[in-house]
């Protein structure tokens, strides 16, 4: 493990996009046998959090037989703390498409959707005029795929990729039942990959240097650079982007205030971290030997300590109690009873005790909810309570 | 202006009549008409020959299909966390004191709705809202005015107001 002391900082996914045509026309000419193994052999894994292997992914998809498939950009932004997605598609939007077109080669799909979140309606009028492009362009060499952009409508679940296949079918958001996985059977029940806006901004940087390039940098399990959205009590909120595997004490050092006492790494649905363990946590993908290690889709919330971390779990709570999609028990009425119940607590009308029934809850939503969404509650919730239990009370 | 059934049926030739096209038809009719009366949502589900029920059942899934008339500019003000250690709540006040409305309340003159919303993605630049699709951020009391009296001018001289 390469452990440095500083964090190794990389300029790989918002430099120089003016090659994609070059990009587009050397690796559509590429065999998918062949690119799908540039993919694998970069260990490159999904960037929304989840962390399925990418060219797995692409390659399952490949194998499969239909009448049609279809790629999917996954541009439904909405945990806490996280705005990478929107930099990429405003600033770097060919890599994207160009991006997806290649996939569309490697699956054998025709067309292409990006599910745009609601709030990111203003990308749309640029994002379409870059997709003009884009596909006047693969017309003069031929490459028949077509992009469009669906709009969401303000629901964090359907980021969720069979969320988003419902809401894409003209449905409610909820999550579909696993298996069958998207890559055999997604949108219309047909093979989809859906990958995160940017995972397809990685493959590019892979389809333009070789894997080599991408999988030398990172450590191992988690190869590759991240883009890590910073906010909260920092002195450079931003993006940035950083070769995974780094310390958490690397990264407060470089964006704390001086005052840090926990960051929330991966956003609502992620871990808290007290300064007491900034040194044993790493971040990346959990691999055996990497010690310590959180997966993130890039959200890094920095609290000093001014903050009151009840305030910040009542608000991560209330936040899922609004985004669960209802379909299932455990995360419909685990949501409602843990927010109440650190409330409950608080003012007194619960003893210290109570927190521990809490704890057990959110235990069973984890093992009980259908989806990310309800499994992820407890992540936030247990490291909070465990972590500072004092300010939960009093 | 079209009426409310011409707007769908325009839709309809555009995006097509089958399910996968419900939500574009939903999102136009709420970019028209602020929001979905039960009879719009009853003639969609005529178009699509779908049963209304489910028209419903989604439309009302999603929180930005109102199924309540909303104002002309319906403002939209961050909650999450870093918002909200940010002056989330500072901001939410000089709002509501300027336009005398509550959350989720729409002013007489149907110019204003003021909602809350989550995170909007742009947390770096804490806090932030959204009016109708444009994002405002790094928000004081001051700046929520500024902007705001901007709307107002723009609403009377536009003859913006709805009644
Ligand atoms: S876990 Fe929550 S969000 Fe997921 S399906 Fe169940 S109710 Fe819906
Ligand atoms: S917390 Fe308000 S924009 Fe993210």
């Amino acid at each position: 493990m390469s452990n440095s002391d500083q964090l190794k900082r990389a300029d790989f996914i918002f430099k120089n996009e003016n090659d994609w045509e070059d990009i587009l026309k050397k690796n559509i000419k590429r065999s998918q046998q062949e690119l799908i193994n540039e993919l694998i052999s970069s260990e490159l894994k999904g960037r929304g959090g989840a962390g399925f292997p990418t060219g797995l992914k692409w390659k399952l998809s490949a194998e499969a037989e239909s009448d049609a498939k279809y790629v999917i950009c996954n541009a439904d932004e909405g945990e806490p703390g996280t705005f990478k997605d929107r930099e990429i598609l405003s600033l770097v939007p060919f890599k994207v498409l160009t991006a997806m077109a290649i996939c569309g080669h490697v699956i054998g799909a025709k067309e292409g959707f990006i599910y745009l979140r609601g709030e990111y309606f203003f990308l749309k009028p640029r994002l379409n005029e870059a997709i003009h492009e884009f596909e006047t362009y693969c017309k003069t060499i031929h490459v028949d795929f077509s992009i469009r952009i669906f709009m969401g409508s303000g629901a964090y679940i359907c980021g969720e990729e069979t969320a988003l296949f419902e809401s894409m079918e003209g449905k409610r958001g909820e999550p579909r039942n696993k298996p069958p996985y998207p890559a055999l059977s997604g949108y219309m029940n047909k093979p989809t990959v859906i990958n995160n806006v940017e995972t397809l901004a990685h493959t590019y940087t892979i389809f333009k240097y070789g894997a080599k390039r991408f999988y030398d940098l990172g450590v191992q399990f988690s190869r590759g650079t991240k883009l890590f959205s910073v906010s909260g009590d920092t002195p450079k909120p931003g993006i940035y982007e950083l070769e995974l595997g780094m310390s958490l004490a690397d990264f407060v050092n470089d964006f704390g205030d001086g005052d840090t006492k926990a960051v929330q790494v991966g956003g609502a649905s992620g871990f808290l971290v007290p300064r007491k363990r900034f040194t044993e946590t790493n971040i990346g993908f959990q691999g055996k030997l990497t010690g310590i290690s959180l997966p993130t889709g890039g959200s890094m919330m920095l609290f000093n300590s001014s903050r009151s971390m009840f305030n910040v779990l009542d608000n991560y709570l209330e936040f899922f109690r609004e985004e669960s999609c209802g379909q299932c028990t455990p995360c419909r009425v685990g949501c409602q009873q843990l927010w109440r119940g650190i409330k409950a607590v608080k003012s007194g009308d619960k003893n210290a005790q109570y927190l521990d029934k809490l704890l057990r809850l959110a235990e069973t939503m984890q093992l009980t909810s259908k989806c990310g969404l309800g499994q992820s509650v407890a992540n936030s919730f247990s490291s909070i309570v465990e972590n500072f239990r004092e300010e939960m009370i009093y | 202006m079209e009426t409310v059934s011409e707007l769908i049926k325009t839709l309809a030739d555009q995006h097509g009549r089958n399910r996968q096209n419900l939500l574009p038809i939903l999102q136009g009719v709420v970019e028209q008409e602020k929001y979905l009366s039960e009879s719009s949502m009853i003639e969609i589900a005529r178009e699509l020959d779908i049963p209304a029920s489910e028209v419903y059942g989604t439309a009302t899934f999603y929180s930005f299909l109102s199924y309540k008339k909303m104002g002309r500019y319906i403002i939209r003000v961050c909650k999450t966390i870093t918002c909200s250690m940010k002056g989330k709540n500072q901001v939410l006040l000089a709002i509501q004191d300027m336009l005398k409305i509550g959350i989720g309340e729409t002013t007489p003159d149907g110019v204003f709705s003021l909602l809350q919303t989550n995170c909007l993605g742009f947390c770096h630049k804490a806090p932030t809202m959204l009016i109708n699709s444009d994002v405002y951020t790094e928000l004081t009391p001051e700046k929520v005015r500024e902007i705001l009296s901007g709307y107002l001018a723009k609403a009377k001289e536009g003859g913006d107001y709805e009644q």
